[in-house]
């Protein structure tokens, strides 16, 4: 709104951009207005508290809100406490400073209670063309639905709470085509690794990334949020698609969601949400749906995988230092040139906000369905939302998931990281379906693998790393 | 926040690429709702033995009495990637590091890098290549500075670089301002935003 209506063709970004932008400020950084805050018992705390301790207000509370996600147990007797050291007091100073600020909280028993990004789309909280902040990295995921969202630390997230409002510098922008048709069995998750491997863990630094093209159009609201979510991986400040049918569909009726005339006046102005003609872009990449595969990582970065069918590479082939090479490959406990298919598994996590919505349990479930889990694998369904949980339920995939073996739990960010509770072994190999393989970060010396939530599912049947199409062979 | 005007001292090579935000302060060790007491923890998976002790791992460069008064850290490409937390700032911080200089940075942990009095100093990796051989030799007697307002990097007689920051953040580093306070100076603009964007978006303003 600041800059006047041009006749030169604006990307998605841009329109987000100009129709946030407050002031311009020093530089090229403006002051863009944030239209929905989120906040988790992590680190919404601490913003909160410090607020409050510098004596300022919640400019707009009607237009925060928080849940307990991060170190909420997700075991059914849970409650304030946590099996975390320590954690009760990050639930009990997000729900005081909340309470205090007028915020609603999506508390441990509130039906509403699941992971931030999983919870907000699904409350139609987040909407097209809207500003999203939320201290968390993978905030990314929501622009999914075609808003602009921004993963922010504490600091910033009291700025925006003090001020409705976030300084930033206009990110560069990136347009990633995704076209062709993905072969059956491939989902947005293999998407996601695959363009990690291709343009690595900071391909796309300081970028907001908007997907595209016929791969992107034909991915369902679920799968796109996943697709969203892990921009953070390539170091990008965000993620964007552009509305769509399929946005407006899961958008309707969802109870923040506008309705009636207010709903046509919405859908009006979502439909100005794409990136004109001619836009221009920093950087832009085409990838062909048609030649992916289901993929599986193999090292310490999200951006080290491979084909499921394929080996981990040697040294001359990983494009690593060799030390760092050396390091990731001790790490792992794995050797260059092993297929990935000969690593037997401890466990089995199927959840976080990449993959626990109900789509990717109903995938997983598809897998499990007259199928038990190997002996001597742990494995654990962790839905996203306590909806996602109650909707299974009604389908009886929860009675899929159990028969199966797996554990069925309440919904949370659970074993996704280690944060001094539960946990998998030392040097426990887990095939998961988060986001994050680093070091440890699923537990002391654990071993990721990160995949998707089917294959997670498959490998949790053999007991060792495949896909869906190996089991017919078993 | 303490003004950050200049920094002179050791610098420690920590020279791997993607060193995430996990690895600078595990989760574990984030246990009170505060953002101070976090110093112990930084690099914990690294420094110490195993997790839980605090068994020092000596071959780490930060246990080594050479680089015990290290204030700048030289490190790899897209430092500080993963998750948001703030506590890896507050942690270095505490720890002593005022300086970050790396070929890259992961944009929310540099912008948590300023809003703490960290300066994010972005070189090519083969100039910190260069900064690192230098300093090994002598980490105590051969200091790097760091001049803010200038915006350079040197070191003895050997080493003198440019680096670019925005000037907002040079601004904010330099006075220590709080930049909650600069933003409600603008209370006027936000304002006339609200006054233009609520009728035309009321979806957007739940009561």
């Amino acid at each position: 709104m600041l800059t006047a209506p041009s006749a030169s063709p604006r990307s998605l970004l841009d329109k987000l951009w100009d129709e946030h932008a407050v002031a311009r400020l020093c530089d090229d950084r403006c002051l863009i207005a944030i239209d929905r805050t989120y906040l988790h018992e992590r680190t919404g705390s601490i913003a909160l508290r410090e607020l409050a301790a510098h004596g300022r207000q919640v400019v707009d509370p009607g237009r925060v809100f928080a849940t307990m996600d991060h170190i909420v147990d997700t075991t059914d007797d849970r409650s304030d406490a946590t099996r975390m050291p320590g954690g009760s007091a990050f639930i009990t100073a997000t729900r005081e400073s909340s309470r205090a600020a007028g915020i609603r909280v999506f508390d441990v028993q509130d039906p509403d209670q699941g992971i931030v990004h999983v919870v907000a789309p699904e409350l139609g909280l987040t909407l097209p063309g809207c500003t999203v902040a939320c201290p968390d990295s993978h905030t990314c995921t929501q622009g999914a639905l075609g808003a602009l969202a921004f993963g922010i630390g504490s600091s910033e997230a009291e700025h925006v709470l003090a001020t409705g409002t976030l300084r930033v510098r206009k990110p560069r922008s990136i347009r990633i085509r995704i076209e062709g048709r993905m072969p059956t069995g491939v989902t947005a998750k293999d998407l996601c690794l695959t363009l990690l491997a291709r343009v690595g863990s900071s391909g796309a630094s300081g970028a907001v990334i908007e997907y595209t093209g016929s791969v992107v159009s034909a991915l369902s609201m679920e799968a796109r949020l996943t697709l969203c979510n892990m921009s953070t991986e390539l170091s990008a400040v965000s993620g964007v698609i552009a509305p769509d049918e399929v946005t407006l569909e899961y958008v309707s009726g969802r109870r923040y969601a506008p309705q009636g005339t207010a709903w046509e006046q919405a859908v009006d102005q979502w439909r100005h949400l794409y990136s004109d003609p001619g836009a221009r872009f920093d950087q832009e990449i085409v990838i062909d749906g048609g030649g992916l595969a289901p993929r599986v990582t193999w090292g310490t970065s999200p951006s080290q995988s491979v084909a499921l069918d394929a080996a981990v590479p040697t040294w001359e082939a990983s494009a690593l230092e060799r030390d760092t090479f050396e390091r990731v490959i001790r790490y792992m406990g794995v050797s260059p040139g092993q297929p990935l298919s000969t690593l037997a598994v401890d466990a089995a996590f199927i959840g976080s906000c990449t993959n626990s919505r109900l789509s990717d349990l109903r995938r997983a479930a598809d897998v499990l369905r007259g199928r038990r889990v190997a002996a001597g694998v742990r494995a654990i369904c962790v839905p996203g939302s306590m909806a996602v949980r109650r909707s299974a339920e009604a389908e009886g995939i929860d009675q899929v998931f159990r028969t199966a073996g797996f554990e069925w739990r309440k919904s949370g960010c659970s074993m996704c990281f280690f944060a001094g509770g539960e946990s998998f072994g030392e040097r426990e190999r887990v095939i998961s379906s988060t986001n994050r393989n680093f070091e440890s970060r699923q537990g002391p010396q654990t071993r990721t693998h990160l995949a998707s939530p089917e294959t997670v599912a498959a490998s949790a049947i053999l007991g060792r790393i495949a896909g869906v199409s190996d089991l017919g062979r078993a | 926040m303490t003004p950050l005007i200049s920094v002179e001292g050791c610098a420690a090579p920590l020279l791997q690429a993607n060193i995430d935000t996990d690895a600078i302060i595990p989760s574990r060790e984030m246990t009170r709702v505060s953002k101070s007491g976090l110093a112990d923890g930084l690099f914990a998976g690294w420094r110490y033995r195993s997790i839980g002790s605090r068994e020092r791992n000596m071959d780490f460069v930060l246990n080594q009495t050479k680089y015990q008064s290290c204030c700048i850290l030289l490190t790899g490409a897209n430092f500080g990637c993963g998750s948001s937390r703030e506590h890896a700032v507050w942690a270095l911080h505490e720890f002593g590091i005022r300086a970050v200089l790396a070929p890259s940075f992961a944009p929310i942990f540099e912008a948590n890098c300023v809003r703490n009095g960290i300066a994010p100093v972005q070189l090519t990796e083969a100039q910190i290549a260069q900064l690192a051989d230098w300093v090994s030799v002598d980490p105590a007697g051969r200091p790097v500075r760091v001049d803010i307002a200038a915006r350079t990097v040197s070191a003895g007689t050997v080493f003198n670089a440019s680096f670019s920051l925005d000037p907002e953040a040079v601004e904010m580093l330099l006075t220590g301002r709080d930049v909650i306070d600069l933003t409600l100076e603008r209370r006027a603009d936000i304002e006339a935003f609200l006054a233009r964007d609520q009728p035309a978006r009321p979806w957007i303003y739940l009561s």
